[in-house]
């Protein structure tokens, strides 16, 4: 590469940064102030890109039309972040930290509907900057003028941040609640309003940053989940709560960015190398170094523990054999007296049973949360696929080694996982499930690339679809039994405790890092499990089966069922399977109806479906006769 | 002092420019309390994280009956007989009284590894006896997020006692709990580490329950060790009294 070139990826980077930064200073103030780790900031940034592409339209293309569009869609997102924390997250404050996740979930649905009953599904192409379509020359090369404006608005935005914090009392308030918000409260400081305002100016950050962009990329559906997960790699690499940090980051990994894109394809000692195809991965690969090296990222502190003592979780009811008889009479009998179709959703439903009491057990007994469950999933789906295809195997063997192959991967991601906790711990589990889904999605002579793989048919004594749902009952529920049987073992109880008290589990001898690996590696097996049988189920695999998106399904499944029940994960599993599948067959907008439905779950019964029944019951029970 | 089960040497640790420890020396044998006390800010706490594990010394030896254990992991130096207890209870919440000593038992046994057979079937019987004897059998039922601390404190104590421990390190055994329920607690520990021979090293602020507790008292001010000997002793030296009381006295 020459000089110019060089300096062309540079300033290419660094355009990208600035965007990125704006949300992730945004994202990066909500935690701090809040402990609320908004899944929906991307969605602001899509509302931001949306937003002025419409404004734009209404104005006219004109320098003022242009800019002041800009800056009303960012305004106007803002408020939109004040519309969410009064009406929802307001009331779950003092929720488990999951619950605000899934409730910040939920809302990314429900815009994402908004925005397509809105927008359409059309990717819209917005107007170039007026008056500044023009390229400037530097070195021999023409760069954009307006990359060069936003290299500039990147800085002056994190200076304005700066002032902002460090010279009005309102950024004294977010710098002493972001250190320690229980004593800010005791101080007497209206903490409602400041959340509301810290709402506010991280939502219109958000807002900015995707309005800036309308001349550089479409506004389309996928940005939410695809901005997120950058933004939650900048965040996460430059420290949480860090504004600083995330400059920082934004820009080291804009400018890795570009330079990948930039390079192409590389013969090094005669091995070819495609940067341009490591463009997806590489945020994540600097990810995974800097939290390895620094767990809390470049420029971040730890957290500060948190005074108020959760409650102690309840321990497990084993369920009792009677009870889970009778569910497996049930379940054995219901495909044989309705048609195919149950047999299909049946199928769907075991599977993502298993996926979904895989991931409970990490989170729950094992106290590691993870936001990307999918990756041993989808691995288990596509190691099945290619055994099958490529190897040549027989589909009962593809069937079995795929979970082997999936705790193979687990082994690795474990290993650095393990020495992480809480939502850092979490952000790096979304980044290696972004690695595995990068890589599925790029190495198209492999994996099919975005098309998946076809022709992924079980045996013939199996093409039944009853026939093979009867397999899937009988893996997957062996799956979930197994892991349930785990839970009270004294494996199991060695998680818990160390989930309860590292501190205690490592003054009695316990080697609480090897335990937590070995549970990894266990899940990311059985996940792995689910992935293949439901691979064979469908005939076809896609890197949907990797995507944030199912990675989230799990969650939802989990919180939904409850994860202080044994049983809830399952229930969760079966209602929201059952409920995509009714919704999604009557309504185009079959993620709005989920998001509503979770939403009113969460604000209703913060314990769960199942959690919350069985308070309705014991209620019911003490009443007074 | 041959019976010696925890001698430590010319022990040193500095934060930065500060001077937290300094040669410190001292020995416990075994069935002996030795209290640890000083004003705040004396090191107690750095000296203390030093002998468990959770600090690494600048310089220094601490032997563990002859064994150099400088340098070993906490679960290392638990492995070689050291039971702990907490200035801040740590327990196991969502498990039960029982389940916790259990837990211990487990780990001591090497046989926390099993993924099939259940946990709470093996070693009921030596938990309990454990309960009893620190009195918290009536309530090994319980779930340890739901009891007083003092009973916590108790529950802890049986913890310590689970893997037959040569050596017990008490920080601040008794910070939380009522003055009575204070000397109660240490009175127990005195009698268990005497019936078992264990050595025991604890600080304290609660000094009726150092002078009335200890077999022997070490003072520790501005990191560097003033004073040791019988309660009597400490009482009556004159560097004791001008640290606590003042050079003006």
């Amino acid at each position: 590469m020459t000089f110019s070139s060089i300096l062309i990826q540079l300033l290419n980077g660094l355009a990208a940064a600035s965007s990125l930064f704006l949300v992730s200073a945004g994202l990066s103030l909500i935690f701090g102030v809040t402990r609320i780790v908004n899944f929906a900031h991307g969605s602001l940034y899509m509302l931001g890109l949306y937003g002025a592409y419409s404004l734009i339209e209404l104005f006219g293309r004109t320098p003022l039309g242009f800019w002041s569009a800009v800056v009303l869609a960012a305004l106007v997102v803002g408020l939109v972040g004040v519309l969410i924390e009064l009406a929802v997250l307001r009331r779950i404050y003092r929720a488990p930290e999951l619950f605000q996740l899934l409730a910040t979930f939920a809302i990314v649905l429900i815009i994402k509907d908004i925005a397509l009953f809105t927008w359409g599904a059309e990717d819209l192409v917005g107007p170039r900057a007026p008056g500044l379509s023009m390229a400037v020359e530097i070195m021999g090369k023409r760069v954009p003028a307006y990359d060069l404006l936003l290299i500039v608005i990147g800085p002056l935005v994190l200076a304005a941040i700066w002032l902002l914090l460090t010279r009005t009392r309102w950024g004294a308030l977010v710098r002493a609640a972001t250190q320690d918000r229980e004593m800010v409260g005791a101080l007497g400081v209206d903490q409602a309003k400041l959340f509301t305002s810290v709402f506010f100016v991280g939502a219109v950050l958000a807002g900015l940053g995707g309005a800036l962009q309308i001349p550089r990329e479409p506004a389309n559906l996928e940005l939410d989940l695809a901005v997120i997960a950058d933004a939650f790699v900048v965040t996460v690499v430059g420290g949480l709560g860090s504004i600083g940090g995330a400059f920082l980051a934004a820009v080291i990994i804009g400018v890795a960015k570009a330079f990948c894109i930039g390079m192409g394809s590389v013969t090094w000692f005669g091995v070819e190398i495609s940067f341009s195809k490591l463009t997806l991965v590489v945020e994540f690969l600097i990810m995974a170094l800097v939290l390895v090296v620094r767990p809390y990222g470049l420029l971040g502190k730890p957290q500060a523990a948190q005074r108020v003592a959760a409650e102690p979780a309840p321990p497990f009811k084993v369920p009792s054999w009677g009870f889970a008889l009778v569910w497996l009479a049930l379940l054995v009998i219901v495909p044989w007296v309705t048609d195919r179709y149950a047999a299909i959703l049946l199928t769907d439903i075991v599977c993502f049973a298993l996926f979904s009491v895989s991931l409970h057990f990490i989170m729950g007994p094992a106290g590691m949360v993870s936001f990307g469950h999918a990756a041993y999933f989808g691995i288990g789906a596509y190691a099945a696929g290619l055994l099958l295809k490529r190897a040549g195997l027989p589909m009962e063997a593809a069937l079995l080694i795929a979970p082997l192959i999936a705790g193979a991967f687990a082994i690795v991601y474990g290993w650095f996982c393990v020495r992480l906790s809480g939502v850092y711990l979490a952000m790096l589990t979304l980044a290696f499930a972004q690695i595995s889904w990068s890589i599925v999605f790029q190495w198209d002579s492999v994996t099919g690339g975005s098309n998946g793989v076809f022709g992924v048919w079980p045996s013939p004594w199996l093409a039944d679809k009853t026939v093979y749902y009867y397999l899937a009952l009988a893996l997957c529920g062996a799956g979930i039994a197994f892991l349930w049987r785990v839970m009270f073992s004294p494996f199991g109880y060695a998680l818990r405790a160390g989930r309860d008290s590292p501190l205690r589990a490592e003054a009695i001898g316990i080697d609480l890092r090897r335990f937590q690996w070995a549970a990894f590696v266990l899940v990311g097996a059985l996940a792995g499990l689910a992935g293949a049988v439901y691979a064979f189920s469908k005939g076809s695999i896609s890197p949907s089966t990797i995507s944030i998106a199912q990675s989230t399904d799990g969650l939802v499944m989990v919180l939904l069922g409850g994860v202080e029940t044994l049983t809830g994960p399952v229930v969760g599993a079966a209602i929201f399977t059952w409920l995509r599948d009714v919704v999604a067959r009557n309504t185009e907008f079959w993620r709005a109806v989920i998001g509503l439905v979770i939403l009113l779950i969460v604000l209703l019964f913060p314990q769960g479906l199942v959690g919350g029944l069985k308070a309705l019951v014991m209620r019911w029970r003490e009443w007074p006769a | 002092m041959s019976s010696a089960v925890l001698q430590v040497e010319g022990l040193h640790k500095a934060f930065g420019g500060v001077q937290a420890v300094a040669d410190v020396s001292f020995a416990v044998a075994a069935g002996e309390m030795l209290a640890l006390i000083g004003p705040n800010g004396a090191g107690k706490s750095t000296c203390f994280n030093m002998l468990n594990g959770q600090l690494s010394p600048d310089a220094g030896i601490v032997r563990l009956e002859g064994r150099d254990i400088v340098g070993l992991r906490p679960r290392a130096i638990w492995r070689l007989g050291v039971g702990r207890t907490f200035q801040i209870t740590a327990t196991f919440a969502s498990l039960s009284v029982r389940e916790n000593v259990q837990m211990a038992l487990y780990s001591h046994t090497g046989r926390l590894r099993s993924l099939v057979r259940r946990f709470g079937a093996a070693f009921r019987p030596e938990a309990d006896a454990l309960l009893e004897q620190v009195g918290m059998f009536d309530q090994a039922d319980r779930v340890c997020g739901v009891l007083a601390y003092g009973d916590l404190k108790r529950v802890e104590l049986a913890i310590a006692l689970a893997n037959q421990p040569r050596l017990l390190l008490m920080d601040e055994p008794t910070a939380g709990m009522a003055p009575k329920e204070r000397v109660a607690l240490m009175e127990l520990t005195a009698q268990l580490a005497r019936a078992r021979n264990i050595a025991v090293l604890f600080t304290e602020h609660d000094m009726d329950v150092v002078f009335s507790q200890a077999d022997r008292i070490i003072v520790l001010d501005r990191g560097q060790l003033i004073a040791g000997g019988t309660p009597e002793e400490v009482r009556s030296n004159p560097n004791v009294r001008a640290v606590y009381l003042g050079s003006v006295h």
